[in-house]
Parts: structure tokens; C-alpha cells; sequence
């Protein structure tokens, strides 16, 4: 029997591949490229380190492997969202609370031994979970961190929308950034400061930094 | 009348020698002949782009290991280990790989799942799905493939290290005891697609 995280490798139809729907066929992709804070601080506090073992859950990216890499660090790769979707069906957020799919769905991700990685980039990903996956999320992503890493997030900022651009996250440098997006994705829920530092409630700390394009950059502290 | 029938008598070009057609499965058992027990490094291995190339085609599945001292491209389906050491392995667009990987070079279009080292480079290809650890020199991700698992980029002195001769107890697990270039050895089930 294979693996969870093996599950639907080789069955087609289970296959994550993007949706290409309706409109969103004719959308243009757009490049924003502009520093990032939360990135800067993420490579300040392991700078002059390397060797660390780090963990993106924004899928592969050739330019961030590239960057991390060229660090010295040692990057594991998770197609968060694509396994997302895969287990609950896109935009299915009333899925994510069942009990089997979020085993499933953290096995397939996080099944990592306890204080693996040294930091974790998240990009976006957690936007998108319902909050009971969410919180089982944010304990494994806890307990696969050692103690005094960093995790970089981002979120929505405009409380008015519950829709986000569809982004991929390309590091062009230790503080600079290329969002590319198209389309759009349903959001699980909004986040404001408040909740934010009661999610990560159990971390050491949490820190906030407001972008132009609506992101909340935030630097968590294991 | 020759003014009309130029054309008819302009020689006909020499058919061709009748050349065998690229046979999958002939390719395999040709492979199938062990030239060495040597590890590394024979004069063989000092040309691996002699042009040579095996293939296993898409309605051929392979269950056990194969070596090969030759590039490889694999379209059907492997279960097992693949080793290619000084050689080039392409996984074809229908190649379903569930197997410990080791080559110089590694292209993949299809699937695998398992862990890869390649010593030179990695490329995985926009439709390309890879379900596995990588350890390498370099690596090439299209945008579009699908890949889970942990990334090792492996320095070039290091490599050096690692191909001493001498055995360094920290150095990468030895392979095994044999390593026959150019051998098959494998269950092998379906047709030879021709």
C-alpha cells in the first residue's frame, strides 16, 4: 500500500492540475515585482547560516528552489494547495472539516518527524483552509519546527473581499519578490491582526508587515 | 519514347538496407549480457555519449533492477531500482517509475515516485510528476510540474569526495556489491511495443 503522500500520483483523474474555468481561461497572468519585508526578515534571521533545512509549501518554483539552494539550505517542496484541492475539491471549504480528509490531507503534507525544518515559507496557503483544518494545520506545522525557527505568511488585508488573487510567490532576492497571478481563489476565512496572534498563540511570536497590494506579510517565531 | 518517359528512367534511388526496427525489448536484451562487475569507471564509461540509447517502451512493465552503461529512456512502466551511474535516463511522457533512481542526468516527462540522485542535473519537464527526495548538482523545474519531496543540492567537490575510491565511512551509502554496466535484471510483463 502506498504512502499518503504517494496517493494519486499515478491515477489521472485524481491528478492535481489546474482548473481552467469559464472566465478564468481568458485571464491575463499580471507580474507585480516589489520588495517584501516579511521576506527580508525571513533570510535576516538565518543569514550566515547554512545547511538548515528548509520547508515551502507554495509548490515548486524553480527561482525560490534556486534561491534557497544557492543559501546552502536544504528545501523540501509540498504542493500545499494542489493537495489541498485534490483531497477536498476546489473551493470546497465546507469539506475541510471532516475528520478523514484532514488526516489525509496533513499526511500528505506535514508527515514530517517533530523539529525537522528550520523555517517554513507558506506564502499564502493558509488563507485558504477552513478553521478546523487550519488549526490541526498550524499544530503540525508546530511540531515538524524547531524551536527558535521562522515561518513567513502572507494574507489578505481587505476584510471586504473574500476572494484573493490566485498567486504564485517567485524570491527574485533576499528581499524582493515577483507575485504572479491570475484569476482568483476563494478565501476559507479574513484575518486581522488580532486573529492572526491568536493563531499563532502558541508560537513565540508573531510579526506584521502591511504591503500595497492588500497583503498582510507576517514573520512567526517557533 | 525517352522525351516522355524521362522521369521513368531516372534511376531510382537504392532501397535502403533493411535496417531493424528499434525494438524495445531487443534493446533490453541486449542489455541483458553483464560486461562487468567494475563499480566505476570503465573505458566504457569514459564515452557514455557514444549515441547509444536503450529503451523500454510504453506497453512494457519491468519489475526488479536494471543497470545500464548506456542512456536509458524508459516510457513504460518500472518498479524496482534503476541505475545509470555515468548515463542519461529520460522518463517518457507514458513512463511510470516506481523506483530508487541513480544517473548522471535525469530527464523526466512522465511520473516517478521514489527517490532520485542524479550527479549532474535534474530536469523535470512541464507535465512531469516527481514523488520523491532529490539529491544533485543542479536542478531544472518547469512551471507546471508536480513535485513533492526534499531538495539536495550536492557541490561539485563534494561529489569529488564521494567518488574517491577509498571508502570514507561518511561518504554516501556504497552501492551495492555488483555493479554489472549494461545489465537487465528484471521480471519483465506485456508486450514489446514496436
Amino acid at each position: 500500500m502506498l504512502p499518503d503522500r504517494f496517493k494519486g500520483l499515478f491515477n489521472e483523474s485524481s491528478n492535481p492540475r489546474p482548473t481552467r474555468r469559464g472566465s478564468a481561461q481568458e485571464e491575463k497572468e499580471t507580474h507585480i515585482e516589489r520588495q517584501s519585508r516579511g521576506l527580508d526578515q525571513f533570510f535576516f534571521n538565518i543569514r550566515g547560516l547554512s545547511g538548515l533545512s528548509l520547508l515551502d509549501l507554495g509548490g515548486a518554483v524553480q527561482e525560490n528552489i534556486e534561491f534557497v539552494t544557492n543559501l546552502g539550505h536544504r528545501v523540501t517542496t509540498q504542493a500545499f494547495l494542489q493537495t489541498l484541492d485534490q483531497t477536498f475539491g476546489r473551493d470546497a471549504v465546507n469539506e475541510h472539516s471532516h475528520p478523514d480528509g484532514i488526516e489525509s490531507f496533513l499526511n500528505q503534507n506535514l508527515a514530517f518527524p517533530d523539529a525537522t525544518f528550520d523555517g517554513v515559507l507558506l506564502w499564502d496557503t493558509l488563507q485558504y483552509i477552513s478553521p478546523a483544518l487550519l488549526a490541526a494545520t498550524i499544530s503540525e506545522l508546530y511540531r515538524v519546527t524547531r524551536p527558535g525557527s521562522y515561518m513567513l505568511a502572507f494574507f489578505n488585508s481587505d476584510d471586504k473581499t473574500q476572494v484573493s488573487p490566485n498567486t504564485k510567490f517567485r524570491i527574485v532576492d533576499a528581499n524582493m519578490i515577483r507575485l504572479m497571478q491570475k484569476g482568483t481563489r476563494r478565501q476559507a476565512q479574513s484575518f486581522n491582526n488580532r486573529n492572526l496572534e491568536k493563531l499563532f498563540s502558541k508560537f513565540d511570536s508573531v510579526k506584521f508587515f502591511l504591503t500595497r497590494e492588500s497583503l498582510r506579510e507576517v514573520i512567526i517565531r517557533r | 519514347m525517352p522525351m516522355w518517359n524521362k522521369r521513368q528512367e531516372e534511376p531510382t534511388p537504392a532501397p535502403r538496407p533493411a535496417t531493424p526496427a528499434a525494438s524495445p525489448v531487443a534493446e533490453v536484451k541486449k542489455e541483458s549480457t553483464a560486461v562487468s562487475t567494475t563499480p566505476f569507471r570503465t573505458p566504457e564509461h569514459n564515452n557514455p555519449s557514444s549515441g547509444n540509447q536503450a529503451s523500454i517502451g510504453k506497453a512494457v512493465k519491468i519489475n526488479g533492477q536494471i543497470f545500464s552503461k548506456e542512456d536509458l529512456y524508459i516510457d513504460g512502466d518500472v518498479e524496482g531500482t534503476v541505475e545509470l551511474h555515468e548515463n542519461k535516463l529520460t522518463i517518457g511522457p507514458n513512463g511510470r517509475v516506481q523506483a530508487a533512481v541513480r544517473a548522471r542526468e535525469v530527464v523526466v516527462l512522465g511520473a516517478i515516485q521514489g527517490n532520485v540522485e542524479a550527479a549532474e542535473r535534474i530536469d523535470i519537464r512541464k507535465e512531469a510528476k516527481l514523488v520523491g527526495d532529490i539529491k544533485t548538482a543542479r536542478i531544472v523545474i518547469e512551471d507546471g510540474a508536480y513535485f513533492k519531496g526534499s531538495i539536495d543540492i550536492v557541490k561539485h567537490d563534494a561529489k569529488v569526495v564521494a567518488a574517491a575510491p577509498a571508502p570514507v565511512p561518511s561518504a554516501p551509502a556504497p552501492r551495492p556489491a555488483t555493479v554489472p554496466g549494461a545489465t537487465v535484471s528484471a521480471v519483465a510483463s506485456g508486450d514489446a511495443k514496436r
